[in-house]
């Protein structure tokens, strides 16, 4: 919030207005708190409110700002050079020879996915967690959404800044209909963190790996479905194994699956709401609970629901219908 | 941005026992044996993909050299029978492990038989069986009651159309169906 201040206050200045920093924070914080605006749309929402105020063209205020740098909302084309400035917010495994480093960034405005090619100007790989100034990248499609792509052309330097990063949180209940692989025991990489394939990390190759306890569950309310990661301390929780417990029963075994099965056998098919922020198509589980028990309420309502309702247009089947459908309970009834 | 160029998850739909065996229209959104196929069911539900809860009664390996499992879940309105065989292993093991009665959860896709005399079973081809608690069945059956009442009260659903033009859905036996099955939560 203060560097998004500071950075309002700067620009209006090189227009030659001085605005009231107090305002400014009093503006978004209004927005941001009261109203559960994004901060991203908070700042745009306030400096359009100021050049209203002061009768400037919005272009003449987003031309040559702060080095040209694009808000990650504003990608919206494929093939333009962006520069950026990102926080880190996760790394994964780079499955292709060509590609350094996989991941997503974000800023003020919303979050994106990144693939790093060989090539580029870059002192040491990136880390989660940190913010960086990322020139002349390029924007691309990728499964119907939009990415940047860094290459040859492309400088990275790390800031000191700590970018702000424009979460979206969001709550879903549905029955847990699927664990995906990935979950259960996994090992990362010491260095970087990454999830490790077979002993290796993509970045740091062979490497002794650390233990954790991860769960990519698919979640459903019948209509869509939302996938979550969920992690160790929250797994923990969930299921009643710890990490420890799960080494055990992993070398007991001699196989890491037993972790996996076990897991899917303790939420697999039961209800849950969850709550976390939205990242690319995951959720990243904050909070999850267990459905409440079936309350007498809550059936008493449907059951009033039912009996209030007037059926239209209620006819009989057709005889050939009800051949088809008492041959079909027939068929089922033989069947076993 | 092309939301549709994403592969997107089918949800699992709910519906009660009767309502599957008394449906056997499928749909196909092209025409080619890639295409994903649908159950579009009496009251107007397309289903790729299912959850089901009840209570598994029976079950029985039916396969001569590779096993081959049947199973029979009940739920209040009806039975499910689920196939389970070499492709779905996960799900066959756990029939496998499951002493009758015992109550289950599960996820799977429709499966439409004819027979050489035209007659159609639906059954579910599970993709998982999991062992679950009673407070999960109710869950289950107010989850599917709310859900099958909707599709009811859809009269605008392009697919409620087309199913009780194939079906003639009898509405009222529909929604004697979902109090019957709500009456069975505790
Ligand atoms: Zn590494």
């Amino acid at each position: 919030m203060p560097n998004t201040v500071q950075e309002i206050v700067n620009r209006f200045s090189q227009l030659g207005i001085e605005l009231s920093e107090k305002e400014i924070e009093e503006r978004l914080q209004k927005l941001t708190s009261e109203f559960k605006v994004p901060i991203g749309e908070a700042k745009r929402s306030v400096v359009n409110y100021f050049l209203k105020e002061h009768d400037i063209d919005r272009s003449q205020y987003y031309a040559g700002s702060t080095n040209d740098i694009t808000a990650i909302q504003d990608i919206n084309q494929e093939g333009r050079w962006v520069t950026l400035k990102v926080k880190v917010i996760q790394l994964w495994e780079a499955n292709h020879e060509s590609i350094v480093q996989v991941g997503l960034v974000g800023d003020e405005t919303g979050i994106i996915k990144f693939t790093m090619f060989q090539g580029v100007t870059i002192p040491e790989p990136l880390e989660e967690g940190k913010s960086y100034l990322i020139k002349t990248a390029v924007t691309g499609v990728w499964q119907g959404k939009y990415q940047i792509n860094m290459n040859k052309a492309t400088s990275i330097t790390e800031i000191e800044e700590d970018v702000e990063v424009g979460r979206q949180t969001a709550e879903f209940t549905g029955v847990i209909v699927d664990v995906q692989t990935g979950s259960g025991l996994i090992k990362r990489c010491p260095e970087c963190n990454r999830a490790l394939s077979k002993g290796v990390c993509t970045e740091h190759g062979k490497v002794e790996g650390v233990y954790d306890l991860r769960i990519k569950a698919v979640i459903d309310d019948g209509k869509t479905t939302q996938e979550a990661i969920i992690n160790k301390e929250l797994s923990e929780k969930l299921t009643n194994i710890t990490l420890v417990e799960a080494k055990d029963m992993a070398t007991e075994a001699l196989d890491h699956n037993i972790v996996t099965d076990r897991i899917k056998s303790k939420i697999i098919g039961r209800y849950y709401t969850i709550v976390g922020t939205k990242i690319d198509r995951y959720l990243i589980v904050s909070e999850i609970k267990a459905l409440p028990k079936i309350t007498k309420e809550a059936v008493d309502e449907l059951l009033s629901q039912l009996h209030t309702t007037q059926t239209e247009g209620s006819t009989t089947h057709s005889t050939l219908d009800c051949v088809a459908i008492e041959q079909s309970k027939n068929t089922n009834e033989e069947a076993l | 941005m092309e939301e549709n160029l994403q592969y997107v998850r089918e949800p699992a739909k709910r519906i009660f026992a009767q309502e599957l065996q008394e449906s056997n229209l499928t749909y196909k959104e092209e025409d080619d044996q890639y295409s994903k196929q649908y159950l579009i069911t009496q009251t107007g539900a397309r289903i790729n993909r299912l959850y089901i809860t009840g209570t598994l009664i029976e079950k029985e390996n039916i396969g001569n050299e590779t096993e081959y499992w049947r199973a029979r879940i009940t739920d209040p309105t009806g039975a499910f029978f689920i196939y389970a065989g070499q492709y779905q292993q996960e799900a066959a093991d756990a029939i496998v492990r499951i002493e009758p009665p015992g109550f289950v959860a599960v996820i799977g896709k429709p499966n439409i038989y004819t027979t050489p005399e035209g007659a159609t079973m639906t059954s579910v081809r599970p993709e998982t069986i999991q062992v679950i608690e009673e407070d999960t069945i109710d869950q289950w059956i107010v989850d599917t009651a709310h859900q099958t009442l909707q599709r009811l009260n859809d009269k605008d659903n392009p697919v409620a159309k087309q199913a009780s033009a194939h079906y003639q859905t009898d509405l009222t036996r529909y929604k004697e169906m979902i109090i019957t099955a709500l009456s069975a939560v505790r």
